[in-house]
């Protein structure tokens, strides 16, 4: 089951340290590839910690791996990640005449992938 | 700032005092480097954050070709030559990037998309564009970030996460720091966070306001009402998630502080509404200066990405999206702005300079990219050097090369680099280029007059 989401891509340290490294390497390729979920979020959607999920956007569709984050750090229906190429594969190219892509509040469905 | 020193402590080992770290906007100059020359690394690197640490000490210089062309290896003179090429014969190339590079790199760049008649974007404009485009609206109150270290006694971080993005923040500048005035360091400042979602800024502050997403505008409209003595509607707090008297707490500790200031971050930018908030968050700070002293101020990210907007502004007038088509330059984000015109497949070559577009842009930015010639200029091995027609190799700023960056504030600073490199600089590169451009372009406009003279004769 499928679920509508906003998706919040944003800067962490893993992701900043994993960029100086090398953005080929582990430490990046992870950082950027686990979203975190409001754990009741997950636990309705039946998702578990590091499991696979979906997210589809609009504009692309990309599998990575969930984290929990407490209910009153991440509100419900809100989804974090840091950003990288995953996320720019979900993001259109309409910048509204700013020159800036929608790139923090991107709606995306967001499933369980057995 | 304080001066350079380098002090030789043992034969193979030197250090470097108030160096700069160039990570982040806040360009700490207060790194203490030990280098062991002989291994060629950066041993210890004192003062620096998480971030700092990494960069310096797990800089190690690549073994790369000087230049790749078509992914295979080729010398610096014919990646060179390769790039000039591609540049004399593109009709619309973008010029993009510039954020992690010296200013007298920058400067050199404007100068080439200048004489090619070509368009050069930042990284600004992915980043606090709509910042820049609603300063031009609405004006800014501003300060430097020791200014704001020795007189606010209430400190604003909205919609952003200095805690992973800007680690020394806290310490240096706004929470911490001790000040002329707030020699009590924390208990001397309120530090209120607006966010929405509980980050790892958010336990340093007094206060956390969480809006709702989506909702910054709306919630930034009504602190100004109130600032203003308007009424504002108790429902306000079903489309914005805070209650109107947490709202009216926060205003009158804004209007009755000594030095208020509201660092703002990409939560603001980067979303919806963007240059909208910009302008919102400006403005609530000229209005609340009716009451007090208060100041908004973007928090950059980015090393250099500051004086990418000085640079290109003082060449230009205009701080990023300037054409050059007709001799001129034109401002107009949206029409000349790298993502906008890489997903439309206007631009027909590209040059990058010290950016890594090829992994943060949309999708459609990137399947053009493919399409087009692109130069890379960059250090490492970047998703866009991998995508390049001519990828060449360059030294790391602030750690191989020298030059000025500037903080994010816009304070200027010099770099004070501690290890030679084989590669050359990106300013040395571009200079390079510039140099063949030039010819090239004589050449072309004596052939040009030449066939007309003949065609005319004919």
């Amino acid at each position: 089951m499928a679920e509508t989401m906003i998706l919040i891509p944003g800067r962490t340290t893993k992701q900043g340290v994993g960029l100086i490294e090398s953005k080929f390497k582990k430490q990046y390729r992870v950082a950027t590839t686990t979203v975190e979920v409001n754990v009741e979020d997950m636990a309705r959607l039946g998702l578990k910690e590091g499991g696979k999920v979906k997210m589809r956007s609009a504009d692309g569709v990309i599998t990575v791996k969930c984290t929990g984050r407490k209910a009153e750090d991440l509100p419900p229906g809100i989804l974090f990640i840091a950003y990288g190429p995953p996320t720019s594969k979900l993001m259109g190219k309409d910048t509204a005449a700013s020159g800036m892509p929608l790139s923090k509040h991107l709606e995306v469905e967001l499933e369980r992938v057995n | 700032m304080s001066a350079a020193t380098e002090t030789k402590t043992e034969a193979n080992t030197k250090t470097v005092e108030n160096a700069t770290c160039t990570f982040c906007g806040c360009l700490c100059d207060d790194m203490v480097l030990t280098v062991d020359v002989d291994a060629h690394k950066i041993t210890k690197a004192k003062n620096a954050c998480v971030l700092g640490k990494a960069l310096f000490l797990s800089h190690e210089e690549e073994d790369r070709p000087f230049a790749l062309i078509d992914g295979k290896p080729a010398t610096l003179k014919e990646g060179v030559e390769e790039a000039a090429q591609i540049l004399t014969n593109a009709r619309f190339p973008m010029f993009y990037g510039m954020s992690d590079t010296t200013c007298e790199a920058q400067r050199q760049n404007v100068a080439l998309v200048d004489m090619v008649g070509g368009t050069i974007d930042s990284t600004t404009s992915v980043c606090h564009g709509p910042t820049g485009m609603a300063l031009q609206g609405v004006g800014e109150s501003t300060a430097t970030l020791g200014e704001i270290k020795n007189r606010a006694d209430l400190v604003i971080y909205w919609g952003g996460n200095p805690a992973e993005s800007l680690p020394r923040h806290f310490a240096r500048y706004a929470v911490t720091a001790k000040g002329m005035y707030t020699p009590r360091r924390k208990k001397d400042r309120t530090i209120v966070n607006v966010d929405v979602r509980r980050t790892k800024s958010t336990p340093v502050a007094d206060i956390f306001i969480q809006v709702k997403i989506g909702a910054d505008f709306e919630l930034l409209w009504a602190l100004r009402a109130l600032v203003k003595g308007r009424k504002v509607a108790p429902d306000i707090e079903k489309r914005t998630g805070v209650s109107l008297e947490t709202m009216q707490d926060l205003v009158e500790r804004m209007k009755n502080c000594r030095y208020g200031v509201l660092f703002f971050g990409m939560g603001l930018s980067m979303t919806r509404g963007r240059h909208f908030n910009a302008a919102a968050i400006l403005s609530l700070a000229s209005d609340l200066n009716e009451y007090t002293h208060f100041i908004a101020t973007p928090m950059r990210g980015h090393g250099n990405v500051s004086g990418a907007d000085m640079v290109v502004s003082w060449q230009t007038g205009y701080p990023f999206a300037v054409n050059f088509s007709r001799g001129y330059p034109k401002f107009n984000p949206g029409e000349f702005t790298a993502t906008d015109m890489f997903a439309r497949g206007d631009a027909d070559a590209g040059l990058i300079l010290a950016a890594d577009p090829g992994s943060n842009f949309s999708q459609y930015a990137i399947d053009h990219m493919k399409k087009i010639p692109m130069i890379v200029l960059d250090p490492k091995l970047t998703h866009t050097a991998k995508l390049a027609k001519v990828a060449i190799t360059t030294s790391h700023y602030g750690i191989n090369t020298g030059g000025t960056a500037y903080r994010s504030d816009g304070v200027p600073i010099e770099l004070r680099p501690c290890l030679e490199s084989k590669y050359p600089s990106d300013e040395e590169v571009i200079r390079a280029i510039y140099k063949r451009v030039e010819q090239l372009l004589k050449a072309k406009k004596k052939t040009k007059s030449a066939n007309n003279k003949r065609r005319k004769a004919a």
